[in-house]
């Protein structure tokens, strides 16, 4: 045994060290793992805003957005810890970045307002689809969630969908802008819509929902705004990055899971 | 004991359970907000299930009501009380009685009037993207007028959007519609 390996298991050994994270055991509850990691990491980036947003109409509707979609975030951890017995904050602050499951285009560091408000666009339009679809799920916990979730997101894609059109269709500067971020954002969609083996076995359960019918919907509702909004017809760029689900991400997420655990890890069994 | 006695019980309990005020806005009870969906007691009386159903998922105040509806029903006398968050069937205004709505309107906040999503709000169909034009069906609470813009979707609480009265101007807080 190295001496590495053994002062590695001593600072495990020791009392008060936090436990790492177990994998979930169920496909449903892996499921719930991807679209809570989504709202989880959406949410911490949007919550960047707080005191550097234009105006404080938009603070508060930034951080409206983001406490949305942590509460989202919790109940899908509920679910996804349920058969190993692990609660909502083991969840998000026990396990490393190779462990999360969202996909890339939540993770992306923010850039300016435009930036935001198209991530926001592509991803709330996405998350209406979903939680629509899911209503209907045959996990009654999910469509029961996903029921009283759309009302929220629905209202986050018209907040969007607004400003995209107030930014693509207003001043040379503000038009250029938003065209740069459909540009660097487009290409981080198609993974929302990925189908791999875990979707494909809970469709054929009725639990998941159709990435193909998801997608279709998508992109006539942004294809809607986008052309409002003078942006024109979407890039065609063949570059589609992905991984996110297996656990392969970008630095990004390394340093806003740093950011974001490191009081609990600091503290692992801190109460208040 | 017999079942008149636990049943009195649990009627006591859901009437402490609806008396408790919503921390963020506590001129409206728990009853009067919708937002208790059922209380009950267990055959010795000494222990109540109660089971809410939140506004919005996210919102902070949840966890402050599930702590006030504790201590609400332990300061009447139960040994035991637990509070479970259902989303079946989910919060919407609808749920807010006749006597919730008059309270609100008299805090200036206006209430969402009944019968289903009023026009404009985000539905189902193509994303609306009309900017802050007037709409009706959230009358203004301080003047009465009926035609009232949305300033922002988001307001105070996360159940509550920011408008302002094309007659009087004066911007005010209102229920979200369900949607």
């Amino acid at each position: 045994m190295t001496h590495t390996e053994t002062t590695h298991a001593e600072v495990r050994a020791h009392p008060g060290a936090a436990q790492h994270a177990r994998p979930v055991e169920k496909p449903v509850e892996e499921y719930a793992l991807r679209l809570g990691d989504d709202a989880l990491v959406f949410s911490h980036r949007l919550t960047e805003w707080l005191t550097r947003a234009p105006d404080i109409e938009e603070e508060v509707a930034l951080a409206n957005i983001a406490l949305d979609l942590l509460g989202q975030a919790r109940f899908l951890f509920s679910a996804a810890g349920q058969s190993t017995a692990q609660d909502e904050d083991v969840l998000a602050f026990r396990r490393s970045d190779r462990e999360y499951r969202n996909a890339l285009l939540v993770e992306l560091p923010n850039g300016d307002f435009a930036h935001t408000i198209v991530r926001l666009l592509f991803f709330s339009a996405y998350q209406c689809a979903l939680y629509r679809a899911l209503e209907h799920s045959a996990d009654a916990g999910l469509a029961a969630f996903a029921g009283k979730a759309l009302n929220e997101v629905r209202y986050h894609r018209e907040y969007a969908a607004g400003w995209t059109v107030r930014l693509g269709d207003g001043t040379e500067e503000s038009h250029d802008r938003a065209a740069a971020a459909v540009e660097e954002l487009w290409p981080y969609t198609a993974e929302l819509f990925a189908e791999d083996e875990l979707v494909t076995a809970l469709l054929s359960e009725g639990v998941a929902a159709d990435p193909g019918a998801l997608q279709a919907e998508w992109s006539e509702q942004v294809g809607a705004v986008l052309a409002q909004a003078t942006l024109g017809v979407a890039p065609t760029a063949a570059w589609r990055p992905g991984g996110g689900r297996v656990g392969m991400h970008t630095e990004a997420l390394s340093y806003l899971l740093a950011e974001m655990q490191s009081v609990y890890r600091a503290h692992p069994d801190a109460a208040w | 004991m017999n079942g008149h006695v636990t049943r009195s019980r649990a009627e006591q309990a859901e009437h402490v359970v609806r008396a408790v005020p919503d921390p963020e806005m506590p001129y409206i009870t728990l009853g009067d907000l919708g937002v208790v969906s059922a209380v009950t007691v267990d055959a010795d009386a000494s222990s109540a299930q109660v089971t809410l159903l939140p506004t919005f998922l996210g919102c902070p105040a949840t966890e402050v009501i599930r702590a006030d509806v504790e201590s609400a029903l332990m300061a009447e006398g139960w040994d035991s009380v637990t509070v479970e968050l259902r989303f079946d069937p989910p919060w919407t205004p609808d749920r807010i009685t006749a006597r919730g709505r008059a309270k609100l309107a008299e805090a200036g906040v206006a209430p969402t009037e009944t019968g289903g999503p009023r026009s404009g709000g985000p539905g189902s169909g193509p994303v609306f993207v009309e900017l802050g034009a007037p709409r009706s069906g959230v009358p203004c609470p301080n003047c009465g007028a009926r035609e009232t813009r949305l300033l922002s979707a988001f307001g105070p609480a996360p159940c509550q959007e920011l408008r302002r009265c094309a007659s009087c101007a004066e911007p005010f807080p209102a229920m979200k519609a369900a949607t």
